[in-house]
């Protein structure tokens, strides 16, 4: 591995400007004759506009325009579109309300984008919002999306008759009720995922340039994949052709799932600068963030778990509402199927299993992936029936769970994934000894005395990362391939530029995949270079989401890798007149196995370029790409062990011990890799124990809606975490990698949540576990 | 209108601002420092956090005109040169920063953290000295353990490690 290849604990090389305040965001870029923009918002629920008048707006100072839905859609602005078709079970296709990136002649949640207005400064803009008259006639509003399929629940589009966008199932459901009748044990439980928003610490930002002469247009955007808010701009809204328009993702600060999607403000401020004729730049403040990113979760589940008389799981039937929110965002309708349904097996060998998923419209904002993505949802529905079933049936969970796992690989689940590895006793195992399982008895009896109610809990998740591969998503009905490209240039000196498709905001690319670069040559890590985030410098990638960046952005920069070798060797070999086959490049050079005959790895670049003596035929150069299409998700998996203390006076719960153990394949970087999980279990037990997004149910109205509403977890809330990781490297990539971003916000809640049921002995206990809810379960 | 001067790492800046301004747009849009970052407008996450003469502030919760007269440190004037202040080694060292964004007002809390501790910092006081941050990336575990490095390093007593 070297003290830089892959495997080593190398400091990030991207740090040095974050931490001397040099990152480059989109709020910190600045373009001459910048003007700052403002979104004039619906301020309720559910309403008609029966007009707008901005005439005292515009005479306003420093105003130059005041731009609203009716203009948008005459300039031949699409609607928004959800990518992913998903059919009910009768077959008929999911159905989506239109969504206009300005509010038409109706708004249908808080926040919901009306007008936008362009100043010379934001506060000149933020004025003339407040000054934009808006008639609006309310509408009675819904929230909770079972109250949204009752008979007489306010409609909120045509196309979705009882606001039900589609009724979908996976597997036999007469089976699998067949096979509950028979049981010798079901577990039944009701849950309730509850709602979070992202919260990337760097609001979304866009800033909009068009450049009349060139009739091109530029947007510095906070996205987490710049190409495919390229391909729907230009292909669905309308904006622009895509080599008109060239989309750059600088500097981003975090995304977390929240920067996927095309949102209506990036088109409007594009729309906008060609409009006024300046470029157009809007900074979101966090109540916009808390109103307008698209939220996660808020799932109302219904889960029946079945056991035969030896405690083998015989068959699983979950009934699930999701709120998909008041328009389809762009992945929202994967999210609940694709990658909920699908991972319902879990680590366990379940015959059979059926799940039903209702999708909802509802007068909030739009919902779709947040880390996890679906992975959490299904996660906590299992781990938490498990945990319950395993007190019921008086055996110790890990036990229940041991008699359970799948042991041979590959593994046909009943709900389409096919396991290719995995060795979950071994993560169980490491897991229970890292947290000291066996001494839980007494570290229990011992709180006892000093008052406090000890629990312990546990939860073995699965994920599929890299979803792939793209036939087979394309027949699920994604309506973009998931493959993912990169491009390796040696230059004639001998330093390596790569460009990815992925894009790095927060995960650390710029150093791992340079390690599998400077791994492949022997080249120090500093000669190698990664660059991203530009649709005029990267040819077409996919992005960054679901921890696919490792196993499909790694794996494409590996396939190049290969092609640059087998060149670099045909030009060594000739250079040195040796067989090709003969050829090793490591350590910066190009040897001749066997002999004392070499070449500086420079030398070989340098040859492909000056192309004095390249082999018969050769083209100069030494340069290539490849897109990478993989053959299956990965699956990563682990077991998650929490330990709490209840005060059994305040409901307060402590976290006096978390353990995590991972099996995330090879690693390249552990020091990243563990930042990963860290951050990962920092938002999982922020769901449990602290965040939930809350709409009034009868005004619609945003209760959550700042720091000072919605609670974040903070340095205080958490413990240090024990990690540590298992390794059975993943067969279906070069690298052997599984992902690891989003697997401590899908393995934790369960854990959490099972251990403070363990503590306080009762089932019936939702999240967040706040003081107050875990009070109310001990009465 | 405000008149306003100050001296912002080190040099000497004047201008005019409307009196509505906050320090950290002076920061940001004036003078282009933009290693301050504005995270929620409710003087809740700490992205903005700089030095008023020598203690931490939320950049985003005084005026600009407050700050007149008095000696600001951003993040871009806390290293010497090309040498790097000790915390902000130590965040890289220890990987305690993702995405970034938060960075900045961290490492300027950290710095006067642990200035008002020569006694030395344990995790405990590190996580609720913490307080006034907010980072969605790290799960403060590996900011905790720089903060701890960087006491160490600057001095502090003996630490527990994190």
């Amino acid at each position: 591995m070297g003290i830089e290849g892959i495997g080593a604990r190398v400091a990030r090389k991207e740090d040095k400007r974050f931490i001397t305040g040099l990152g480059r965001y989109v709020d910190d870029m600045v373009v001459p004759g910048m003007k700052h923009a403002v979104f004039v918002r619906s301020p309720h629920a559910h309403a008609a506009i029966k007009g707008i008048d901005a005439t005292a707006a515009k005479a306003m100072p420093g105003v130059i325009d005041v731009l609203t839905g009716p203009e948008l859609k005459a300039d031949g602005i699409g609607n928004l579109i959800c990518g992913w078709m998903i059919h009910s079970k009768d077959g008929s296709p999911m159905k989506m309300g239109a969504w206009s990136p300005l509010a038409v002649d109706r708004v249908r949640y808080v926040g919901e984008a009306v007008a936008i207005v362009v100043a010379e400064t934001r506060n000149q803009a933020r004025d003339a919002a407040e000054a934009v008259e808006v008639s609006y006639e309310e509408m009675p509003a819904v929230t909770d999306a079972a109250r949204a399929l009752d008979a007489g629940a306010p409609q909120l589009h045509p196309e979705a008759e009882g606001n039900l966008i589609y009724d979908w199932e996976i597997g036999e459901a007469a089976a699998v009720d067949e096979a509950l009748a028979k049981a010798a044990h079901v577990t039944r439980l009701k849950l309730v995922n509850n709602r979070l928003v992202p919260n990337a610490m760097e609001p979304r930002a866009a800033l909009g340039h068009y450049d009349m002469a060139e009739d091109h247009f530029t947007l510095w955007t906070t996205s987490q994949n710049p190409h495919v808010a390229r391909l729907v701009m230009s292909a669905f809204y309308n904006v622009a052709p895509e080599n008109k328009l060239r989309v750059i993702a600088p500097d981003v600060g975090g995304g977390f799932g929240s920067k996927i999607y095309i949102y209506p403000e990036e088109i409007v401020c594009l729309w906008a600068s060609k409009r006024t004729g300046v470029p157009v730049k809007w900074t979101a403040d966090r109540t916009e963030s808390f109103m307008c990113d698209a939220h996660g979760r808020d799932h109302h589940t219904e889960v029946a778990l079945g056991f035969d008389a030896d405690n083998r799981m015989v068959a699983l039937k979950v009934d699930t509402i999701a709120n998909f929110g008041a328009y389809m965002s762009l992945f929202s309708s994967a999210v609940p199927t694709y990658l909920y349904a699908t991972l319902l097996s879990g680590q366990y060998v379940i015959p059979k299993i059926h799940c039903n998923v209702r999708a909802v419209y509802t007068n909030t904002a739009p919902v779709d992936a947040y880390r996890g993505a679906g992975r959490p949802e299904a996660t906590y529905v299992l781990e938490r029936t498990v945990e319950t079933a395993a007190r019921e049936l008086g055996i110790s969970p890990a036990e229940l769970r041991r008699r359970n796992f799948i042991r041979e690989f590959p593994y046909q689940t009943p709900v389409i994934m096919n396991y290719d590895a995995g060795d979950y006793e071994a993560s169980l195992d490491a897991a229970m000894r890292a947290a000291d399982y066996d001494g839980f008895p007494a570290r229990r009896e011992e709180a006892k005395k000093r008052g406090k109610l000890r629990g312990i809990g546990m939860s073995c998740y699965i994920e599929a990362c890299g979803i792939a591969p793209s036939q087979a998503v394309g027949s699920l009905g994604a309506g973009v391939g998931l493959w993912e490209s990169a491009e390796v240039r040696v230059n004639a000196a001998g330093t390596i530029e790569v460009l990815t498709g992925s894009h790095s905001h927060g995960q650390g690319h710029e150093t791992t995949f340079a390690q599998v670069v400077a791994s492949r040559f022997g080249v120090p890590l500093d000669q190698v270079s990664i660059v991203h985030g530009d649709t005029d410098k990267v040819q077409m990638g996919m992005g960054t989401y679901g921890s696919r960046s490792g196993a499909v952005g790694a794996s494409a920069i590996v396939k190049a890798l290969d092609k640059v070798e087998a060149k670099a060797k045909k030009i060594a070999a000739h250079l040195l007149e040796a067989d090709e086959g003969d050829i090793v490049i490591e350590n910066g050079e190009a040897k001749v196995a066997g002999t004392d005959k070499s070449l500086p790895w420079a030398q070989v670049a340098l040859a492909a370029y000056t192309a004095h003596n390249l082999p018969e035929g050769m083209e100069p150069g030494l340069k290539e790409t490849s897109f990478y299409d993989p053959t299956n998700f990965t699956f990563p998996a682990g077991c998650y062990i929490a330990e709490v203390e209840v005060d059994p006076e305040t409901g307060h719960t402590d976290i006096v011990q978390f353990v995590a153990a991972d099996d995330f394949g090879n690693i390249i970087n552990p020091l990243i890799v563990e930042g990963q999980v860290h951050g990962g279990l920092a938002q999982g037990i922020g769901q449990a124990l602290l965040e939930g997004c809350h709409y009034d149910p009868a005004s619609g109205q945003l209760v959550t809606a700042s720091y000072m509403d919605y609670t974040m977890p903070r340095a205080g809330d958490l413990p240090s975490f024990k990690v540590s990781t298992t390794n059975t490297p993943c067969p279906g990539n070069p690298l052997g990698v599984k992902g690891c971003g989003e697997a401590g916000a899908i393995g934790s809640p369960p854990a959490i949540i099972n251990a403070i049921t363990d503590a306080i002995g009762t089932n019936a206990l939702d999240m967040p576990a706040t003081p107050q809810k875990v009070w109310a379960a001990m009465k | 209108m405000a008149e306003i001067s100050m001296t912002v790492n080190g040099r000497k800046v004047t201008g005019t601002v409307e009196d509505r301004t906050l320090l950290v747009h002076f920061l940001r849009e004036n003078l282009g420092l933009t290693g301050t970052h504005v995270g929620c407008d409710t003087s809740q996450c700490g992205a903005c956090v700089v030095h008023l003469d020598g203690k931490a502030v939320k950049s985003c919760t005084m005026l600009a005109a407050q700050a007149s007269g008095s000696e600001v440190t951003t993040i871009e004037g806390l290293a010497q040169g090309a040498e790097l202040h000790p915390v902000q080694a130590a965040f890289r060292e220890h990987h305690g920063l993702q995405c970034g964004f938060c960075t900045p007002g961290m490492i300027m809390a950290a710095v006067d953290m642990i200035n008002r501790h020569p006694e030395g910092l344990d995790e405990k006081t590190v996580r609720a000295e913490l307080e006034g941050n907010l980072c969605r990336c790290t799960g403060y575990h590996n900011i905790v353990k720089a903060v701890l490095a960087a006491a160490e390093a600057m001095g502090g007593k003996a630490v527990k490690a994190a």
